[in-house]
This record gives C-alpha cells, sequence and structure tokens, in this order.
C-alpha cells in the first residue's frame, strides 16, 4: 500500500440518474405533443383548487391529466378526480419531492400520444424540489397572498427555478391587506422577467388570461416539436 | 431535508469510482456545490457522515467547495457574480438578469484515495 494518497478526477452531477430519467421524459413529452407543467410551492397555498379549476376548464376543449405527489395520503387525487380527468396519486412515503423515476414509474399505464396536457403537483415543499428535475416543459411555483409578499426572497432558489409564478387565492387579497406591488418586485428580484397571474381558483378572476397562457404554450410547444395540430 | 438522500448518491458514487481503481480507500471526497444547487453545505456534511457510517468510506472527509452565482449581464455584455441571491442583477450596472452561467453545481469533482 501507498502512504501518499492520490488524487482521482471524477467529475460526475451527483444527480446524474435523475437528469437522465428526465431529459427522456421530456423526450416523450415532446414527441407525443404533451406540454407538461409541474406545480410547486409551500403547503396550503392552493395546489390542489388551482390544479381542479385548471382541470375542470381544460377538460372539455383538451386531454389533460394529472399526477399528484403527497407523502401519505390520497385525498388529492380523490378531490382531483370531481373535474373527470384521469389522476394518478404518487405516495411519496417519507420523500420530500418527486423525483423523475417517480414520474416515469407512475407513466407507466398511461398513452402519452392521446394527451394534451400533463399536470404534475409536486408534495408541498419550497426547498427540496427545487434540486430535481422531472423533464417538465414549464413549473410553475404558487403563492398565495396569505402567505406573506417576501416569500420569493425566503426561498429565492425554487422561485428561481420556475418559468412562471402564480399568486393564488386572490380573492383573499384585500382581508389579509396583501400588497401586490412588493409581491411582483420580490418576483422579479429572484427571477427577472418572470412570468406572474394573479387568480382565484375560486372565484375563477384571472384564470382566463392564465389558460390562454397555457394554451398558447402548448401550441408552440407543438410547432417547435413538429407535432401536428 | 432531501441532503441524506444526496449524500448516499455521494457515497455510492464514490465507492463506484473507488471500485474502478481496485477498491482503493477513499480518504476524501471533493465536491462542487453551487449556491443555487437546492441542497444546504451544513446538511450535507452532516448527512454525509450518516452516509459514510458502515461503509467503506467511514471516516472519509467531504471537501465543499462552494460556487458563487454567476450571472450575465446584457449591458456590460459580460459575466457577473451576483451580490445576493435575492437579487438577480448586475453589480456594477444594476441591469436585472435572469441567465445563470455558474452556482446550480452539484458535482462530485475528485476524490483522495489511497491504493
Amino acid at each position: 500500500m501507498n502512504a501518499e494518497p492520490r488524487l482521482v478526477e471524477v467529475r460526475k452531477n451527483v444527480l446524474k440518474q435523475n437528469d437522465v430519467v428526465a431529459r427522456a421524459l421530456r423526450g416523450r413529452f415532446r414527441g407525443a405533443g404533451v406540454l407538461a407543467v409541474s406545480l410547486v410551492s409551500s403547503p396550503g397555498s392552493g395546489k390542489t383548487a388551482f390544479l381542479e379549476k385548471t382541470l375542470t376548464l381544460l377538460q372539455p376543449r383538451y386531454k389533460v391529466a394529472a399526477l399528484v405527489g403527497d407523502l401519505a395520503t390520497e385525498n388529492d387525487a380523490a378531490r382531483l378526480a370531481r373535474s373527470q380527468a384521469p389522476v394518478k396519486q404518487i405516495i411519496t412515503g417519507t420523500v420530500c419531492h418527486l423525483e423523475a423515476a417517480m414520474v416515469q414509474n407512475a407513466l407507466d399505464e398511461w398513452d402519452l400520444n392521446h394527451l394534451d396536457f400533463l399536470f404534475i403537483e409536486n408534495v408541498g415543499n419550497l426547498v427540496c424540489p427545487s434540486s430535481y428535475d422531472l423533464g417538465e416543459d414549464l413549473r410553475f411555483v404558487l403563492l398565495s397572498v396569505t402567505e406573506g409578499e417576501d416569500k420569493p426572497l425566503k426561498y429565492p432558489t425554487i422561485f428561481n427555478s420556475a418559468d412562471v409564478a402564480i399568486i393564488t387565492k386572490s380573492d383573499l387579497a384585500s382581508a389579509v391587506e396583501f400588497d401586490e406591488a412588493a409581491a411582483r418586485r420580490n418576483i422579479e428580484a429572484v427571477r427577472p422577467g418572470m412570468e406572474i397571474f394573479k387568480l382565484s381558483a375560486k372565484t375563477g378572476e384571472g384564470i382566463d388570461g392564465y389558460l390562454r397562457f397555457l394554451e398558447n404554450r402548448r401550441t408552440n410547444s407543438r410547432a417547435a416539436a413538429g407535432v401536428p395540430k | 431535508m432531501h441532503e441524506l438522500s444526496i449524500a448516499m448518491s455521494i457515497v455510492e458514487m464514490a465507492q463506484e469510482e473507488a471500485g474502478r481503481h481496485g477498491q482503493a480507500h477513499v480518504q476524501a471526497v471533493h465536491l462542487r456545490l453551487g449556491r443555487l444547487s437546492g441542497v444546504v453545505k451544513e446538511a450535507l456534511l452532516t448527512s454525509y457522515e450518516m452516509a459514510c457510517a458502515a461503509t467503506p468510506l467511514e471516516g472519509s472527509q467531504l471537501l465543499i467547495e462552494e460556487i458563487p452565482v454567476e450571472v450575465f449581464c446584457p449591458k456590460c455584455d459580460a459575466p457577473r457574480l451576483v451580490s445576493s441571491i435575492q437579487w438577480f442583477c448586475c453589480p456594477e450596472c444594476g441591469t436585472p438578469t435572469p441567465t445563470v452561467l455558474r452556482g446550480k453545481e452539484l458535482e462530485v469533482v475528485a476524490l483522495e484515495i489511497q491504493e
């Protein structure tokens, strides 16, 4: 045995396995012409209500489906099933985030070619999900008006990793004296130029503009991938 | 807290690599950790110790090089280090920029082994 330690180069991404699966998923989504959207937020920000509204409104015109991550229960999937869209729960157990392989396994029985939109609701957590690529086209980060305008500054990593910010529960804004300008300023600080939608899943306020955005993104990504329609 | 599963991946990766060098004894793992990786250094160091327990890596060191966040400033046409991850703008001219060049790394760079 040599006495002197030796330095050997490795240069490997620790999350390489996840990234490989995520890249394969992204390729499948593109090829099938599905717009895949993931949702991240803290617990209780209204992800499930937002998703239920989205599925219900898109359902008459598009084929939509959702995967929902939860630590322990199937309650969210049961709630979302009311929209009539196919919904599958991913129970993560003690894992605080979704990983690409969990999404891949959950999609096993679904034919992506029959889908227009796939929504992936992550576990309610603003820390851990930021490191894991799920192969999604767009990552939405949700912030409810009841949470405080400085959430983006407290969790800059996840806000920076997202493509779109959704300010939820806008119907409660005045009751909690939500400072919208400050919230927008904070989002802009951690992710300049990020698209922001403020809406209420309960009253429907602001939903139209957000749905148009989703539809346009689907049309554009289909065109870019050379998928007809 | 996902640092434990990440620490376990690092240990697994290091063991695999050591296997390529005749089951060499790993003394240290060099890791590059970006400020935007979503992984907390202190939590990772504690998790690493736990992940190494009862493995051939027990007692090895995790040496972390923290990588600052570098963005591209379109106005200066140059890479710049942000002064805070709560403010993605050029520290020289104040132009906001979403283009991150560096700072998301979570990479095993090298191993110190004894053959």
